[in-house]
């Protein structure tokens, strides 16, 4: 992208053209899709934007985070928090509430993950995200336990100007808002100067370090960065699901969240959300078939994927996308 | 204050809990010390050694034959998994190989779902007496499974450092390409050493099933505990991971004194966090020059 923007070029036209298409197409699928499909494709939306927040680490940055469960779990919890605590229940603070735990965690595993580099990364923050699911998992009387919390759907609100409940597609148009801005929001952040000492700390960290960059502080806020927006992802979830549940601390989720990157293709934003949708869509397909042993084919199509296919779906896009 | 009696119980605990994670972490630090492979699976591997070992026990009758079984099916089974899934990885970041163990675990956790349900299993203990411990009846079978896991070492570090085969193992540690050079035919040693880190996975499933029931989730938990034990015990290091094993199964055992044993697992976890910021090439290792 550097080259074409030097020459004061922005994005092709190609690329806006597509990006309306796809977001048009989201938006319609709530009209002409039946009605679990409808819910399947707001979850695919809040799945992506999780994928897309790790993406940063995984894809621009080459930490792979085997944590980001932690980021999605508190920020699950901290939604539920203010749902549950506030009368009226308000939409803006409980996602607020999920991005400040969130914050407060990705702040934490930050300061001390990102002193290691590569696998020692990855089982840190793997080890982090199984600490906060041990506290939730056991502090019965604040989390719930393994019961977890439920809690009611707030309206979508401005304060003194209106107040409706969500319909089904309200939500859907809402969750594809949020994910919508948070992709042009890490877009952008990708192509800034601080995105492109990311990709440098991913392409060669001791050359970075060497022309001066202080690499540690890029990393910290790239974690705390990615985390914020898998915090969201939480957050939207225990709206649209009504719980917060433990099960969504657990490694698994940060494990799929892997497979979301690797399916879709990391590095390209784009990809993890196709990785998202594709995995979701195996799961539902094979789940069909082999009930609840769906993950023995796809963890069979994962592993082939990771040989033959380390570029995943819309790997082959990259240069495109990242334009 | 903390009676004595108490203590020492939970010394005795850790040290068995220790040897059985040295048995299971010895054979992930053999692997990724020659490889460069962290094996997500390895905790699967523990858990299917197990359930291979109640089939094995059912149709015998006999734990002893229960064991060999599954420690000679579970070998077959890595080196099959290592040849298809790992081999052609080799050369590439060892990432790669962390997210191929990974899709391998998913698979081999739901096969033993699939295979054996979801209600959890036993084997009988061979060995059924107790001693007197202070307030406890203490099994025998956990003193013989500290033995067995000791032994067990043991051989595999005679052979290390003995037999033939030993040491074109650790020549391919030090030096791959040398080590082809030399002759050694290195894809095979690799082979060979994945089926004896799975082996030994399933000879530490069968011995810890008794004490347990056996489900298939139990491997995660000792796949993040063998993690756990070879990085502080120094990636790669046979003796250091031995160490760290024993260290952290009495820490944990230590800290169900005043938590729930839930909870201890984030003692071990504390421990990992605070090796890798004070001394990231492990405790138990010489400092490198």
């Amino acid at each position: 992208m550097s080259a074409a923007r030097a020459r004061g070029e922005g994005p092709s036209a190609a690329y806006w053209t597509g990006f309306v298409v796809v977001v048009g197409a989201l938006a319609l699928s709530p009209l002409v899709l039946p009605e679990f499909w409808q819910r399947f494709a707001t979850e695919i939306l809040i799945w992506g934007l999780l994928a897309m927040s790790s993406d940063i680490l995984i894809g621009y940055t080459g930490m792979v985070s085997f944590g980001h469960s932690a980021f999605f779990g508190l920020g699950m919890y901290g939604a539920a928090a203010a749902l549950l605590m506030l009368r009226p229940p308000n939409l803006w603070l409980a996602l607020a509430a999920g991005l400040v735990a969130a914050a407060v965690v990705a702040v934490f595993v930050a300061y001390f993950s990102t002193r290691l580099r590569d696998i020692y990364f990855s089982i840190t923050t793997l080890v982090f995200s199984q600490i906060f699911y041990v506290i939730i998992f056991t502090w019965t009387e604040v989390t719930g336990g393994e019961n977890g919390l439920t809690f009611r759907q707030p309206p979508l609100a401005l304060p003194g100007l209106f107040s409706i409940p969500f319909t089904r597609n309200g939500l859907h148009w809402f969750v594809l808002a949020v994910v919508t801005v948070s992709y042009l929001l890490l877009r952008r952040v990708t192509q800034s100067p601080f995105g492109m000492v990311l990709q440098s700390i991913r392409e060669n960290e001791p050359r970075t370090r060497a022309i001066g960059y202080h690499v540690e502080r890029y990393k910290i806020v790239a974690v705390m960065l990615s985390g914020l927006f898998a915090g969201l992802a939480g957050a939207l979830y225990a709206v649209q699901n009504k719980f917060a549940a433990p099960d969504f601390v657990l490694f698994l989720v940060s494990g799929e969240t892997v497979i979301f990157n690797v399916m879709g293709g990391m590095g390209t934003l784009v990809g993890p959300v196709a990785g998202a949708a594709f995995f979701l869509l195996m799961k539902e397909v094979f789940s069909r078939v082999f009930y609840e042993y769906y993950l023995i084919p796809v963890g069979i199509i994962f592993t082939l994927m990771v040989i033959f296919l380390p570029q995943g779906l819309l790997g082959f896009l990259r240069r495109r996308l990242n334009q | 204050m903390i009676p004595f009696d108490q203590i020492f119980v939970q010394i005795v605990n850790g040290l068995v809990n220790g040897m059985i994670l040295a048995l299971v972490a010895s054979g992930l630090t053999l692997i990724f010390g020659i490889m460069d492979i962290v094996n997500f699976a390895h905790g699967d591997l523990f858990m299917l050694g197990a359930y291979i070992g109640t089939t094995a026990f059912l149709t015998t009758g006999s734990f002893w034959i229960a064991l060999v079984a599954s420690v000679v099916v579970m070998a077959v089974l890595g080196a099959a998994l290592q040849v298809t899934a790992l081999r052609p990885l080799l050369g590439r970041d060892p990432l790669t190989t962390i997210l191929a163990t990974f899709g391998l675990s998913l698979v081999i956790q739901n096969y033993a779902l699939w295979q054996y349900g979801p209600v959890p299993r036993k084997i009988l203990e061979p060995v059924s007496g107790h001693f007197r411990l202070f307030y406890v009846e203490y099994p025998w079978y956990r003193i013989v499974i500290a033995l067995m896991s000791a032994a067990i070492i043991g051989a595999l570090y005679l052979f290390m450092k003995y037999g033939k085969h030993g040491i074109w193992i650790r020549a391919t540690t030090q030096d791959r390409v040398m080590a082809a050079a030399m002759g050694i035919p290195v894809p095979w040693v690799h082979t060979v050493v994945f089926a004896i880190g799975a082996a030994m996975a399933a000879a530490s499933g069968v011995l810890f099933g008794p004490t347990v029931g056996i489900n298939h989730a139990m491997g995660f938990d000792f796949t993040l505990r063998a993690f756990v034990v070879v990085v502080v015990g120094g990636m790669g290091n046979l003796g250091g991971s031995i160490l760290a094993s024993i260290f952290i199964s009495l820490l944990e055992s230590l800290a169900t004194i005043w938590v729930s044993p839930a909870q201890a697992v984030i003692v071990s976890f504390v421990a990992l966090i605070l090796t890798l910021l004070i001394r990231p090439t492990g405790l138990f290792v010489p400092t490198p020059k």
